[in-house]
């Protein structure tokens, strides 16, 4: 071969090889990642105040995941519900939270989680009423961010219920039936990543109810991205 | 052709490099060992936060005395045998001397070694059976510390995060770890879900969380401290997250740490103490989730 | 049969580029697969099997879907023509397509040279996708907790590797090596199942494909080891990850098979059991412990494959199956898997030493009990593995004192290794420089090891940074350095031009430096409370970890150099070797370079071992001859 032809394969296969390798690493870092949501702040800087929403739903739905009956959160966000667990936040802020549950319960495997925990107050609001306290065999979900100590559990709806959500795509409607919970906390002065997750084993048909959905970010576990 | 070596003629060579290389290895050994023993072996972790971990630090000081010397024979060895016996640069390549065998030598390897072995598996047992060690013995463990009561925590690992319950205190439950000073602590690890490890660093206790298996470990704690708690088998998607810190307090700190969790866990009590096949959680030595894992495998979409 | 191959006339590219071939292989391949996919997709949907696709995860369609492709890719090679030509009638025969210039290494080829060449290549390129996984995991944990690739993808990086290397690698020295070495050695013109030898390779080639799609199936959590109950969680790639290891346990068994029954059968006249090579004897010692390990795993893993398809629940502990079932089995396989790799280390070094200190192998027979002895005592250690896992732990001293007993038969690697060097003529061509690395690397990793095997203090290190730094130091250490020293040992033998040396050397100590760079902070980490395969870690080991990783960066540009070197000394500068550079006595330094198709013209007839340094008059050379007619 003469040297010319040589060259040209090196460099081809050098681009090749860039190519391929550019293609890798840009798949494995979108690879069931989530893309980051800023909710809007209000209140003054030094005591920012966030009003975050968010749903539960049993499906998501075709339109917004390959797999449609996975369980999953969904965000309100400026343009609808998103699915999307990768939240930032302000530091130092209050945080008020309204939790739309429109999923059944599946109970929870350790009933501890339901005693809510690293809040104000230590206490919730369920469809307006204070709650110390979830039978654990209610529990549909839980919010919880471990290294804030905070532990939240939300009961589900009832299995007889009527006009229950299907496929949520872009959020179901409020006029399905739902549980409202509501509740504040305090994002840390310092900043830091900080992982979320639920604690109830509602990936049905998994071990343990904990895969699939609940080992993906984008549907069971996400980040509170807390910046100072 | 330059490559083709000349005929065997060993150089006459009536030094006695043995003897050179075993007493230079000797007045190293001598030197370094005392000097590792004592200054780098106290180093080592997991440090002095637990009579466990203080047991480990000493395993480790004698295993490394012990490895220095081995050390120092392959250095000097090295050191002594590539400057010594290597060909010069441009040198046409020269046979050395067709050495087969030395059965003395053979028989003082396999005598060091083995002597080396049964003195490392010995010792190990002997420390191992003392006290456990600090790591995870299964239900039934042969190395039980004292006949004290110890005090009682259950570890129960679930994807992910620990909590810990403590018998005595009326079945308390928590998420966090808080361990009275100078006391024996008898941990029942155990897991909901997949394996677990329980690592509790600076005290020296591993041990791994099986689900419906009792992993019982043994520590007796020192001076209060902090210490962190890791998970050290990968156990899916948070596993690199499923730590937190862990606290020896006074005993006074903890009788205060504890009525305070025992005011919080007040309201979810009622529904632990529930019988099991109604979702409570009365204390038990290790838990099995229901068969299947929980919810039925068919989801209404 | 006459050989099509040898008798056509020489066709046009275009012509040879049909038939079967890796072209076809690929083609048929990806066909196999989809019908596979869709196959399974009818069975699920269709019928009574509907649970599998119930939870948007169908696990059978992807085993389907791999196993039709790894068929139709096989069939496209051509590994089914020869039994169906038996079928019709034609006379036996034991050759494949040996002739035909380059394409032969692009397709089904009986010669052992040529598969030899293949698995180098083929070998090359999966440790090649391994090492950037490594560098990947390095870039995620320069920072404490900074997510470069979500937390799941970390994991699916960190498996791959594991899992790629471990898989890649227990061939990394018996496939191109011995697999080209073990038949010149011994005297024979070909291994004793030239077709199986083939399919080894290529079963390979195919399980690696199979494993770095898995990225496409959204990856696996559970490392290399693969634990249940968490694999039975897992998402559908974990299934590559057991179609890849259960591919790659076929592959070893029947290569470990091949190995045996070559050097028991088809040794030379006068090559006696003391006089056959070292390398040999490593080869011998690791092939039984292929032969009797892997099947293990193929079964562990078909367990698992069951579980994740028929809901059975061999390892499910809810519904009765054990978790420490799985940890039993695969640790079975898995520690001889790591003397797996381990073991050719040792021979290698063995078989070099005495050519480059100019003295005979020390020892041999010592030696040959130490590999044997490795070889045994591997079968006796796996619940060190197990020392804190909660199984009932009265065995632990037996395991701390089985594991620590190896130790003995290492030992005696070691002495023969350096009384050979003793009174030598020590010269450091680069091969010898890889060897006398080997010796640190192993003596700290096999120090790291006391650490490990002492039951008390293997509950601080057990699972953390420390046991991974030391088997990077024993397998990486221990078995790429080696790797390394056979490469550029045999590489001007195997393709007949000369590797730069220079380069070479810049190969040799950027890696040495970089690679206890990387691995000796580790071991601190470890103890300082890192566990393995986390994505976060305490702030304040920050230091330790950014240096590590820019010293697995650098050792990646080490890499770098070497495939440099490879690129530019074999496709550019050409420099033909000496038929023996290194004035060997071994018997393929005394054949022409490169290796004429049928080795010797004439079956050699042995009345030594290969090394007689200083002990008369250098071995003549082989001269070349036509191909040999007949076997």
């Amino acid at each position: 071969m003469r040297l010319g032809v040589k060259l040209l394969l090196v460099v081809v296969a050098v681009v090749a090889a860039g190519v391929m390798i550019g293609f890798y690493v840009s798949h494995l870092t979108t690879l069931a990642g989530s893309p980051s949501y800023s909710v809007p702040v209000s209140g003054t800087k030094s005591h920012p105040v966030v009003n975050l929403e968010f749903q539960t739903v049993a499906a998501v739905g075709s339109k917004v995941s390959r797999n449609p009956d996975w369980v999953s959160y969904l965000v309100k966000t400026t343009s609808g519900w998103r699915r999307e667990t990768v939240w930032d936040l302000p530091a130092n802020a209050t945080v008020h939270v309204t939790w739309l549950n429109f999923d059944g319960a599946s109970g929870l495997r350790n009933p501890y989680y339901g005693l809510p925990q690293g809040i104000v107050g230590n206490q919730i609001r369920v469809d307006g009423k204070p709650a110390r306290s979830i039978d654990p065999n209610d529990a549909s979900h839980t919010f919880a961010v471990p290294a804030l100590g905070i532990i939240v559990a939300a009961p589900g709806v009832a299995d007889n219920a009527k006009n229950q959500c299907g496929y949520a795509t872009y959020g179901c409607p409020m006029a399905n039936a739902h549980r409202t919970i509501q509740f504040t906390f305090h994002t840390p002065a310092k900043g830091g990543h900080f992982r979320w997750q639920c604690f109830v084993p509602c990936a049905a048909g998994w071990v343990d109810g904990f895969g699939g959905p609940m080992q993906t970010i984008g549907y069971m576990d996400g980040f509170l991205n807390v910046k100072a | 052709m330059a490559s083709q070596p000349t005929a065997a003629t060993p150089p006459s060579d009536s030094t006695n490099h043995g003897l050179r290389v075993v007493a230079a290895w000797l007045v190293l050994s001598a030197i370094a060992t005392p000097l590792v023993a004592i200054y780098v072996g106290p180093l080592i972790p997991p440090g002095n936060a637990s009579v466990q971990g203080q047991g480990q630090v000493f395993d480790n000081q004698v295993m490394t005395s012990l490895v220095t010397p081995i050390l120092c024979l392959m250095v000097v060895f090295f050191a002594y045998g590539l400057v010594r016996f290597h060909a010069n640069r441009n040198e046409a390549i020269l046979d050395g001397p067709p050495l087969r065998n030395d059965a003395r030598v053979q028989l003082f390897w396999i005598v060091i070694t083995m002597t080396m072995v049964l003195f490392l598996a010995g010792f190990g047992t002997f420390e191992l059976l003392k006290d456990g060690s600090g790591g995870g013995q299964g239900p039934n463990p042969i190395a039980s510390p004292s006949g004290h009561h110890p005090l009682q925590v259950q570890v129960i690992g679930q994807q992910w995060q620990f909590t810990y319950r403590y018998p005595s205190l009326h079945g308390l439950e928590s998420n966090q770890l808080y361990l009275p000073a100078n006391t024996e602590v008898e941990l029942h690890v155990t897991s909901l879900d997949v394996i677990h490890s329980f690592w509790a660093v600076e005290l020296g206790v591993k041990a791994d969380a099986n689900p419906g298996v009792d992993n019982v470990a043994y520590v007796e704690t020192k001076n209060p401290t902090v210490f962190h708690v890791r998970c050290a088998e990968l156990c899916g998607l948070w596993h690199g997250y499923m730590f937190n810190n862990g606290y020896v307090v006074s005993r006074g700190g903890f009788d205060a740490w504890a009525a305070k969790q025992e005011k919080i866990f007040a309201s979810i009590k009622p529904f632990m103490n529930r019988a099991p096949d109604q979702g409570g959680a009365p204390y038990a030595h290790s838990y099995l989730p229901a068969p299947g894992g929980g919810p039925p495998p068919v989801r209404a979409g | 049969m006459t050989d099509v191959a040898l008798a056509a006339p020489r066709q046009p590219l275009w012509r040879r580029l049909i038939g079967f071939n890796l072209l076809t292989g690929i083609v048929l391949g990806v066909g196999g697969w989809y019908v596979g996919w869709f196959g399974a997709h009818a069975i699920g949907t269709g019928g009574s099997l509907g649970f599998i696709t119930e939870i948007d995860q169908n696990d059978l369609s992807v085993y389907l879907a791999y196993l039709g492709g790894v068929v139709g890719f096989l069939v496209g090679l051509g590994f089914l023509n020869y039994p169906f030509a038996r079928l019709r009638g034609y006379p036996p025969s034991l050759r494949e397509k040996e002739t035909g210039g380059w394409t032969r290494y692009f397709g089904l080829c009986t010669d052992h040279k040529v598969v030899g060449i293949q698995y180098l290549w083929g070998i090359g390129l999966f440790f090649f996708i391994g090492g950037l996984n490594a560098m990947l995991i390095r870039t995620e944990l320069l920072r404490p907790n900074h997510q470069v690739f979500p937390a799941g993808t970390y994991l699916t990086l960190v498996g791959m590797h594991g899992t790629m290397m471990m898989g890649m690698m227990t061939s990394g020295i018996l496939g191109p090596f011995a697999n080209y070495l073990v038949p010149i050695m011994i005297g024979a013109r070909r291994m004793a199942f030239p077709r199986i030898e083939a399919l080894t390779f290529w079963i390979l080639m195919a399980a690696g494909a199979i494993l770095t799609t898995t990225i496409f199936f959204g990856g696996f959590p559970t490392g290399w080891t693969g634990y249940a109950p968490l694999s039975n969680q897992a998402n559908t790639g974990m299934d590559n990850y057991v179609l890849f290891f259960a591919l790659v346990g076929i592959s070893m068994t029947l290569l470990g098979l091949n190995m045996i029954a070559t050097i028991v059968t088809m040794r030379a006249p006068g090559l006696t059991w003391t006089r056959l090579p070292i390398f040999v004897w490593g080869v011998l010692s690791t092939a039984v412990l292929m032969v009797l390990a892997a099947p293990v795993l193929i079964a562990v893993l078909s367990m698992e494959a069951l579980d994740r398809t028929a809901n059975t629940s061999f390892f499910i502990p809810q519904a009765g199956g054990s978790n420490y079932l799985y940890q039993n089995l695969f640790w079975v396989f898995g520690h001889p898997e790591v003397y797996i790799l381990a073991l050719p280390g040792f021979a290698i070094v063995l078989e070099l030493l005495p050519v480059f200190a100019r003295k005979p192998l020390w020892g041999y027979r010592l030696s040959v009990a130490g590999l044997l002895g490795v070889s045994l005592l591997s079968w006796f250690v796996w619940q060190h593995h197990l020392f804190v896992s909660g199984i009932n732990g009265d065995l632990r001293p037996f395991y701390m004192l089985s594991t620590e007993l190896i130790s003995i038969p290492t030992g005696f690697t070691f002495l023969c290794g350096m009384m050979t060097l003793w009174r030598g003529r020590i010269r450091f061509t680069v091969p010898m420089l890889f060897c006398l690395a080997w010796f640190f690397n192993f003596l700290i990793g096999g120090l790291s090891g006391v650490y490990l095997s002492d039951t008390p203090s293997d509950v601080t290190t057990h699972g953390s940074f420390f046991s991974m730094a030391h088997f990077h130091y024993t397998i990486m250490g221990g078995l790429v350095f080696t790797f390394f020293a056979a490469i550029y040992y045999w590489l001007p033998k195997m393709t007949g031009w000369q590797l730069n040396e220079r380069l070479a050397k810049i190969h040799f100590w950027t890696m040495f430096v970089f690679f206890n760079s990387t691995f000796a902070p580790l071991l601190a980490v470890g103890f300082l409370g890192q566990p393995r395969r986390v994505v976060t870690y305490p702030s304040g080991l920050q230091f330790l970890n950014d240096w590590v990783s820019v010293s697995a960066f650098c050792l990646g540009i080490s890499m770098l150099i070497f495939l440099f070197n490879l690129v530019w000394s074999l496709g550019f500068v050409k420099k033909p070797a000496e038929a023996n550079p290194w004035a060997s006595r071994s018997i393929e330094f005394q054949l022409p370079s490169p290796v004429p198709v049928h080795n010797f013209e004439r079956i050699p007839v042995f009345s030594s071992d290969p090394y007689g340094y200083g002990e008369g008059p250098p071995p003549q050379p082989i001269p070349a001859g036509a191909p040999a007619g007949s076997d």
